[in-house]
């Protein structure tokens, strides 16, 4: 990266509409974005839509196979309409994936500026934080701190964030290092800039790119992990419903009522999925160096 | 290479002891901290609790209790599962074998798949299988773990009856290694599932750094043939980085085996964290927790030493 003079930065809207047209041949990444967009629509609009309720038990209708008595879906051992709690589970997952992306990315975004602002012993100790951090097993992490916790939709979220933020950090850190020598940056500290302005009006615009793809990474990485301790009994509590729980007892009924298992695990997937392509798309759209082929 | 050695056991060294900073911290962050054990106990007042706190150290700066808890670490005393007062260290090394025979061939499955996914998939770069290995690889990091383990006892335990749904061996057989094989394959398989994905697409870029370097070219233009050049040339070098791999993946790994154990009622360290969770057994898991970040340690250093023997280059830098 040293070796190529790139003009330090290019015309926003030239480059911007450049990377827009990247994204758009990105087909994958259109159809990640396409997928969210009807997901949060569905969880949104969807429960209103739908004639059952999410809480409405129906026990003669319990273990309704899908497309019995106008259960697109089918039914839980409640008699509950499977689609509908999907889609209120969506609320709560993709809420959950979102916020802990904020979260963590602008926590993530901080340390990993002033990692790559200060170098030299601060940037050192902060960056070696992050190496420990990544020792643990992020489930493990999580696992534990979620047994410390009251369980809701706030403290699942950030504990989410406490065990994610380290991707971003590394990310811009090292954004910020090639950045850190370049004329832009030491001009501004020669005009007499502060620290903090370098870091967030200098350096941070120039780093966008990488937080952006590293943040919708997150995303996909949270909405898994809140899967993984909701279904493990620590994360979102019965009765409201996340996609990880749904599945939290689906094994016993695994050779009566199949679906049960089947579509939450879908949903998540798919969403995931989304997520993933779009950080991909975003990923070479946003990369400077492919400007050069 | 002395030098190289000492700086990589200087490293660990800091790290290690940051990672038991970060275990201290966690474990004051338990709800009542080290005194949960006795917090649940009844008939105990808030003198006597007191009075236990000043006996355990409690009241004393917390840089000086840490150092106490440093030092009764490297002794080697983990302290005592509250279950059963066994030693923490010899709960998880009860534990350990079935979690690391997982794992192992998890990593086994998934370096011989990945790596040859990896290899084609640069050879043939954009070919049809390189874009279905692509977007196979992301959709296979997408699942969840634990819910491809639903779905293959789903398939392959409830339908098709070919693989146990669970355990380690039949309970009440006789064992043997077939019967471990047998109950080995689907948790294996689910755990690697991840793990194959990681390591084609690592080995893919790995493979397609060393195809473009001049040696490639000259070796080319020499008029060898390709498969001389691909395997003994291009692979070669394009595998020495995965070495360091195996090193880096060791704490997703251990995740990903927690989430499958779970599944498939694994007798590993996985379920045992699960099991002392939900006991509040927090020695156990401290110990756990402590345990993996010191294997991610080791297992790093390991691997770069490895991977400097290998590479006369990795030691210069």
């Amino acid at each position: 990266m040293s070796t190529v003079a790139l003009p330090a930065t290019a015309p926003a809207a030239r480059s911007g509409s450049r990377a827009w047209r990247r994204f758009r041949r990105h087909r994958l990444a259109l159809f990640g974005i396409a997928a969210i967009v009807l997901l949060v629509l569905a969880s949104i609009a969807g429960p209103w839509l739908i004639p059952f309720d999410q809480l409405h038990i129906d026990i003669r209708n319990r273990f309704a196979p899908p497309l019995v008595g106008g259960h697109l879906f089918g039914t839980d051992p409640l008699g509950r309409d499977l689609l509908v709690r999907l889609l209120m589970a969506g609320r709560i997952s993709l809420t959950i994936g979102f916020a802990a992306m904020l979260v963590s990315t602008a926590f993530g975004t901080v340390i990993g500026i002033s990692a790559g602002y200060y170098g030299k012993a601060i940037g050192v100790a902060l960056m070696r934080f992050v190496d420990a951090m990544l020792c643990f097993p992020q489930i493990f992490l999580l696992l534990v701190l979620a047994a410390f916790i009251q369980p809701g939709v706030v403290t699942v979220t950030l504990i989410v964030a406490a065990t994610s933020w380290m991707e971003v950090a590394r990310v811009v850190q090292g954004q910020v290092r090639s950045l850190r020598e370049r004329d832009f940056i030491l001009a501004a500290e020669m005009l007499g800039a502060s620290g903090r302005y370098v870091m967030f009006r200098e350096l941070l615009p120039n780093a966008i790119g990488p937080i952006i793809v590293a943040g919708t990474l997150t995303v996909a990485r949270a909405i898994l992990l809140e899967a993984y301790v909701s279904f493990l009994g620590y994360g979102i509590q019965p009765p409201l419903a996340s996609w990880g729980n749904m599945l939290n007892n689906a094994q016993q009924y695994l050779g009566s009522a199949p679906w049960l298992a089947i579509f939450p695990g879908l949903m998540i997937t798919l969403a995931v999925t989304s997520f993933n392509f779009v950080g991909d798309g975003l990923r070479d759209a946003l990369d400077a160096r492919l400007d050069l082929n | 290479m002395a030098n190289f050695l000492l700086g990589r056991l200087m490293q660990s060294l800091v790290l290690l002891l940051l990672v038991s900073m970060i275990g201290f911290a966690v474990l004051h962050l338990a709800p009542g901290g080290p005194l949960a054990q006795f917090a649940l106990t009844p008939g105990l007042t808030q003198a006597d609790l007191a009075r236990i706190a000043h006996e355990m150290g409690l009241d004393r700066p917390l840089p000086v209790q840490y150092w106490e808890w440093l030092t009764r670490l490297l002794e080697g005393d983990w302290g005592h599962s509250y279950r059963d007062n066994r030693p923490v260290l010899a709960v998880i090394a009860g534990r350990l074998p079935a979690t690391l025979e997982l794992m192992v061939s998890a990593l086994l499955i998934a370096v011989l798949v990945g790596v040859w996914i990896g290899i084609m998939g640069a050879i043939r770069r954009y070919s049809i299988f390189d874009m279905l290995a692509t977007i196979g690889a992301m959709i296979a990091l997408s699942i969840p773990t634990f819910w491809f383990g639903l779905i293959v006892i789903y398939v392959f335990s409830l339908h098709l009856e070919w693989l146990p749904p669970g355990n380690r061996t039949t309970i009440g057989g006789g064992g043997g290694f077939l019967d471990y094989l047998h109950h080995l394959i689907a948790p294996a398989v689910v755990l690697a599932l991840v793990e194959v994905a990681i390591w084609s697409r690592y080995m893919r870029a790995s493979m397609l750094d060393v195809i473009n370097q001049d040696f490639i070219r000259t070796a080319r233009a020499k008029g060898l043939p390709q498969r001389t050049v691909l395997v003994h040339h291009a692979l070669r070098n394009a595998l020495l980085p995965m070495i360091a791999l195996a090193g880096v993946e060791i704490p997703t790994l251990l995740g990903g085996a927690l989430v499958t154990e779970t599944v498939f009622t694994w007798p590993g360290m996985g379920r045992l964290l699960l099991d002392s969770l939900g006991y509040r057994d927090y020695p156990v898991v401290m110990g756990i927790l402590m345990f993996s970040a010191l294997l991610a340690v080791l297992g790093n250093l390991v691997a770069d030493l490895l991977a400097a023997s290998a590479d006369p280059r990795i030691r210069l830098t």
